[in-house]
């Protein structure tokens, strides 16, 4: 073990966790909690010592799931670790090929067609809905409502992998999106396939809404419970839902306008308190904002191509250069780094775990808490284990 | 957003003898980037940070990567007087030859640091930090404490590239376990003998599974 | 009221419980293995062989009729090497009658198979296919894992079943270009006609034709 370089207590100005003092009465409980612990969402742990109930200190541990996917990634062809990149975050595997995609795309100046980057939305947004259905879903279930809301929310999520899989050919590694538009084309039936489920998901998001929103339960156990302070959120990074549950307007929809989102009418959802209670409303309200622009996209989707012709599969060698992509994933911001030296493979690929980044801030929500609380406090970061180890 | 050069004329202009190369980016992309003096990271990236102008409150990525001692081969064109025996007389006479000069560029590990804004919502800068070289001098100075968000990713570049960052409040492994030695992302690491019997070895298997076979007929012979 | 919210969250679930007996909306699950449902056709689980065959009820061309070439793209693209592929010494005819290489040993590892499509994607020779055969459990680790050249060998007629709309497209895209070959061959012979038509000789051969059923 390297020992720390300055002690973090000396070191003024920077947002570190706060310092609880424990109340004197007896000795700290040092709780290894994980790696196999059913709320951890995989292989994860997390160091805690307690006074009594109290949670004194929290320190994650990371790397049961490493696989050193971009080392991975540096040794095979650009085209080879696409079906890579849906093993990291596995829940929106559509979403990690989009921002891959783009990366590359950047990095060789590729044009994509119009008809694949309608494609690529609508497929977003249906990975976006489906994701923090089954986000909130997973929360429920660890505050302890087991099995119910999860299932409503499989329920709908199975449809949404239904037609990812009569599209892609596979429910959850879809390996769809390749440099300069998609792999196949969408027929006439399937894009009918997705207004018949577009058009059922308000039902949904109501019927789910009425279920939990008012529950005397889940307000107790949510409100006012893992407050993240808008200041330290950007300083530490945060993107996605979280962001903007402490009152961050910043969605890089909106921001960057990548793909074709400047032609969509949207809102962005902000929390105002960012507490759990304010992270659980903001990923409704998207799902609520996500049908929105499905709708809009399904209405407005042209024919034509979508693969560019002049795009290459086989012997793909960018010019040397670097570029930097990033997405909206629903998870927050995914993105991808990527240096060329004008090899098959590339020089440098990194990626930008949302995952991992929005965990920085974990030990600071938690602090003071009690220990059921920070199963909740986690579950509502919403993270994939296969993203923050990679 | 500004372009490079006038981050540049900024930053030179706020931090008094500071020492920035503009690092051209080839690719269509266009994203060019600032290369730092670790010694004046710190007052640049709070100057970054806390700028009206720029307000680059949001660190988005940091990336480390490794350039390993690269052996560079230029053809030169040498002129040189050479004694030659023309028609029975020795005369001096001008010869061009080409010479092959080999000469070693040296390596180091790098980080990136890609900044955008939240406030005002622009970005990326891109800054770039290099170590001395690969092996006893690989202090850079941390960003942590102005970006909180490096806090992680610079565990794990420490970690998987081998650079030390000052400053960092809490350096440790961050996805390899305490007991590793060496950093996995380096492009000279040499993986473990972890070979296992796979029916159809080939390409790098192959020499993996040729690898572990030498070493196992080698320990069997020692014994 | 305390308490209003849960009673509002109970009368939903109750409307499900009950709604669940009357609705196939809100009943979908499944009872795997007794019920089950048709893979769809886009559905991908590991890859096959195409071969083409006069007579598909038995599989005895099935060496004779694959397209495979041994070109190795497949191996060299496939992300987690899971392809082995050995080159024949000797040349057979292939679907458009030309002398090609065929894979005297072509094995596919499943348990390393990532079933990601590239390998079909990069073949030019439309030779390898996803099957959507997904019940392969075994209990042996390496030897019933390693599909070989036999095992992966599936007709024509097969891969129409499992994909009809792909397959057919597949079909008119290998006659068309079969035609074309043809159509070359002809032009050639034709011009070996009208060449030997002026020069009176001994009369052209007559183009060998491919007249094998796609």
């Amino acid at each position: 073990m390297t020992p720390s370089t300055i002690d973090p207590e000396r070191l003024e100005g920077w947002n570190r966790p706060p310092i609880i003092e424990p109340d004197g009465e007896g000795d700290l409980l040092e709780v290894a909690m994980g790696p196999h612990h059913p709320s951890t969402h995989g292989v994860f742990r997390m160091d805690l010592a307690l006074d009594g109930e109290r949670v004194i200190r929290l320190k994650p541990v990371f790397g049961y799931l490493h696989r050193n996917h971009e080392k991975i990634a540096e040794t095979v062809s650009y085209l080879a670790t696409m079906p890579y990149t849906d093993r990291l975050d596995y829940i929106c595997s559509l979403t990690n090929n989009w921002a891959y995609a783009l990366a590359v795309e950047k990095l060789v100046g590729q044009e994509v067609p119009e008809r694949a980057e309608y494609l690529r939305v609508i497929l977003g947004e249906l990975t976006r809905a489906q994701n923090h259905a089954s986000s909130i879903g997973f929360l429920l279930q660890e505050m302890g409502a087991s099995g119910t809301p999860l299932m409503y929310a499989f329920r709908e999520r199975e449809k949404i992998l239904d037609l990812f899989e009569s599209l892609t050919g596979s429910r959850m590694m879809c390996n769809y999106m390749r440099f300069g538009g998609c792999r196949v084309d969408a027929s006439p039936v399937w894009l009918d396939a997705v207004r018949k489920v577009v058009a059922g998901l308000p039902a949904f998001v109501d019927e789910f809404e009425r279920f939990l929103s008012g529950s005397e339960i889940v307000m107790a156990r949510c409100q006012g419970v893992g407050i993240l302070k808008p200041e330290l959120a950007i300083n530490a990074g945060v993107t996605g839902p979280m962001l903007r549950a402490s009152g961050v307007n910043y969605d890089i929809r909106k921001v960057d306008h990548y793909g074709i989102y400047d032609r969509f009418k949207f809102r962005v959802p902000l929390g105002d308190h960012g507490d759990i209670y304010d992270r659980y409303m903001v990923r409704i309200l998207e799902i609520r904002e996500s049908i929105g622009i499905l709708e809009q996209a399904l209405k407005g989707i042209p024919g034509g191509p979508v693969m560019d012709p002049k795009a290459k599969i086989r012997n793909f060698r960018p010019k040397p250069g670097e570029a930097y992509g990033r997405i909206e994933a629903p998870k927050g911001e995914l993105g991808f780094y990527l240096i060329s030296d004008g090899g098959p493979n590339p020089y440098r690929y990194r990626v930008r775990p949302p995952s991992l980044i929005n965990l920085t801030v974990l030990e600071d929500m938690c602090l003071g808490s009690n220990v059921a609380d920070v199963v909740l406090i986690f579950g509502s970061v919403d993270i994939v284990l296969g993203e923050v180890d990679r | 957003m500004k372009t490079v050069e006038e981050i540049k004329t900024a930053i030179e202009a706020a931090v008094p003898g500071v020492g920035l190369t503009i690092i051209p980016n080839p690719g269509p992309s266009g994203q060019h980037s600032l290369l730092l003096a670790p010694e004046h990271a710190a007052s640049v990236a709070k100057f970054l940070r806390d700028d009206a102008e720029f307000t680059l409150d949001f660190l988005s990525n940091v990336s480390g990567v490794d350039w390993p001692d690269k052996e560079i081969a230029e053809k030169v064109k040498v002129t040189r007087q050479v004694t030659k025996t023309v028609d029975g007389e020795e005369q001096s006479v001008e010869e061009t030859v080409e010479e092959v000069r080999k000469h070693v560029q040296p390596g180091f590990l790098e980080v990136v640091y890609h900044l955008y804004s939240v406030a005002k919502k622009h970005g990326p800068v891109t800054l770039r930090m290099r170590t001395i070289n690969r092996s006893d001098q690989v202090e850079l100075p941390s960003l942590t404490p102005i970006w909180r968000s490096a806090e992680f990713q610079e565990r794990e570049i420490f970690d998987l590239y081998g650079v030390v960052f000052v400053g960092h409040p809490d350096l440790r492994r961050l996805l390899m376990w305490d007991g590793f030695k060496d950093h996995p992302m380096r492009r000279d690491y040499v993986e473990p003998d972890d070979y296992e019997y796979e029916p159809t070895p080939h390409d790098s298997v192959l020499l993996k599974a040729k690898a572990h076979q030498a070493a196992v007929a080698g320990r069997e012979s020692a014994q | 009221m305390l308490g209003e919210g849960i009673l509002k969250g109970l009368a939903e679930t109750a409307k499900n419980f009950a709604g669940s007996f009357v609705s196939a909306e809100r009943m979908i699950t499944v009872q795997y293995p007794e019920e089950r449902i048709a893979p769809m056709e886009a559905a991908r689980v590991f890859p096959f062989l195409v071969y083409d065959s006069k007579h598909p009820e038995d599989s005895l061309d099935w060496e004779a009729g694959m397209r495979c070439v041994a070109c190795q793209i497949c191996e060299k693209e496939c992300p987690p090497k899971c392809i082995y592929i050995e080159k024949s010494k000797d040349k057979k005819p292939d679907f458009v009658g030309k002398m090609q290489i065929y894979p005297a040993r072509f094995d596919i590892d499943i348990s390393v198979c990532m079933s990601c499509q590239i390998c079909v994607e990069v073949c030019p020779f439309e030779a390898i296919k996803m099957d959507t055969q997904f019940e392969l459990a075994t209990d042996d680790r390496f030897g019933a894992l390693l599909l070989d050249r036999k095992e992966l060998a599936k007709s024509n007629e097969y891969y129409h079943h499992i994909h009809p709309t792909e397959a057919a497209e597949v079909d008119a895209r290998l006659a068309a270009e079969k035609a074309k070959a043809n159509a070359k061959v002809k032009a050639a012979a034709d011009a070996a006609v009208a060449k030997a038509a002026t020069q009176p000789a001994v009369p052209a051969a007559k183009p060998a034709e491919g007249n094998k059923q796609e």
